[in-house]
C-alpha cells in the first residue's frame, strides 16, 4: 500500500461521491435549466477527481499522460457542449423555472 | 477491488441519468442525460482498463470523449437548422 495507492483511493471516492451527489441532482431538480448545473459537475469536477487519482496510481510515464490529455479534453469540451445545450434550449424557447411553478 | 467498487458506483450514477433520459419532459432533458451518460462511460473504460491492467483502454475512452461531443453538437446543429451539412 504505497502512497499513490492511497492518494487514488482517496480520489476516486471523491470523484464518485460527486458522480452520485451530481445524479442524484439531474434526477431531483425541477427544470431543465436547473439540471444542466450538476449534469455540468460531473463532467468537470467527477471525471478529473477520478481520472486524477489514476493518474497517482500509475506513476508518472506516458500512460498517464494519456490520461492527463483525456482529463484536460473533457474540461474544456465538456462546459463547451453544456453551454451549447443550454443556449439552444434557450433559443428554442424553453422558459426558465421559477419557485411556484410546477415541475417540469 | 477499489476500480470494482469505483465502477460499479459508475455503474448506478448512469443507471439514475439513464431513468432522467428516458423520462425527461423535453428533448432537451434526454440529449442532457445522453451527454452524461457519455462522460460516464469515457470513466468507465479508463476504470475497466485499469482493472484488467490493459492500458490501451485509455485510447478508446479518449475517442469515446471526442465522438460523446461531436454528437451532441450534431444534435444541436439538426434540431437547430433542421440540415446537417
Amino acid at each position: 500500500m504505497d502512497i499513490g495507492t492511497i492518494i487514488c483511493g482517496v480520489l476516486l471516492f471523491i470523484g464518485c461521491f460527486f458522480i452520485l451527489v451530481a445524479s442524484v441532482g439531474v434526477l431531483r431538480f425541477p427544470d431543465f435549466f436547473t439540471r444542466i448545473h450538476p449534469a455540468g459537475k460531473t463532467d468537470t469536477l467527477g471525471q478529473a477527481c477520478v481520472l486524477i487519482g489514476l493518474i497517482f496510481y500509475e506513476g508518472f510515464d506516458f500512460i498517464s499522460l494519456k490520461l492527463l490529455i483525456i482529463v484536460v479534453f473533457l474540461l474544456v469540451v465538456n462546459p463547451t457542449a453544456t453551454y451549447a445545450l443550454a443556449n439552444a434550449a434557450f433559443i428554442s424557447g424553453v422558459k426558465p423555472w421559477k419557485k411556484g411553478d410546477k415541475r417540469q | 477491488m477499489m476500480f470494482g467498487l469505483a465502477a460499479l458506483a459508475i455503474v448506478v450514477a448512469a443507471i439514475m441519468v439513464l431513468y432522467r433520459g428516458i423520462k425527461g419532459p423535453r428533448v432537451y432533458d434526454r440529449l442532457l442525460a445522453i451527454n452524461s451518460m457519455g462522460t460516464k462511460t469515457v470513466i468507465l473504460i479508463a476504470l475497466i482498463g485499469y482493472m484488467y491492467e490493459r492500458p490501451h483502454f485509455l485510447d478508446i475512452a479518449l475517442v469515446y470523449a471526442l465522438i460523446n461531443f461531436i454528437g451532441t453538437i450534431a444534435f444541436l446543429k439538426y434540431r437547430e437548422t433542421g440540415r446537417l451539412d
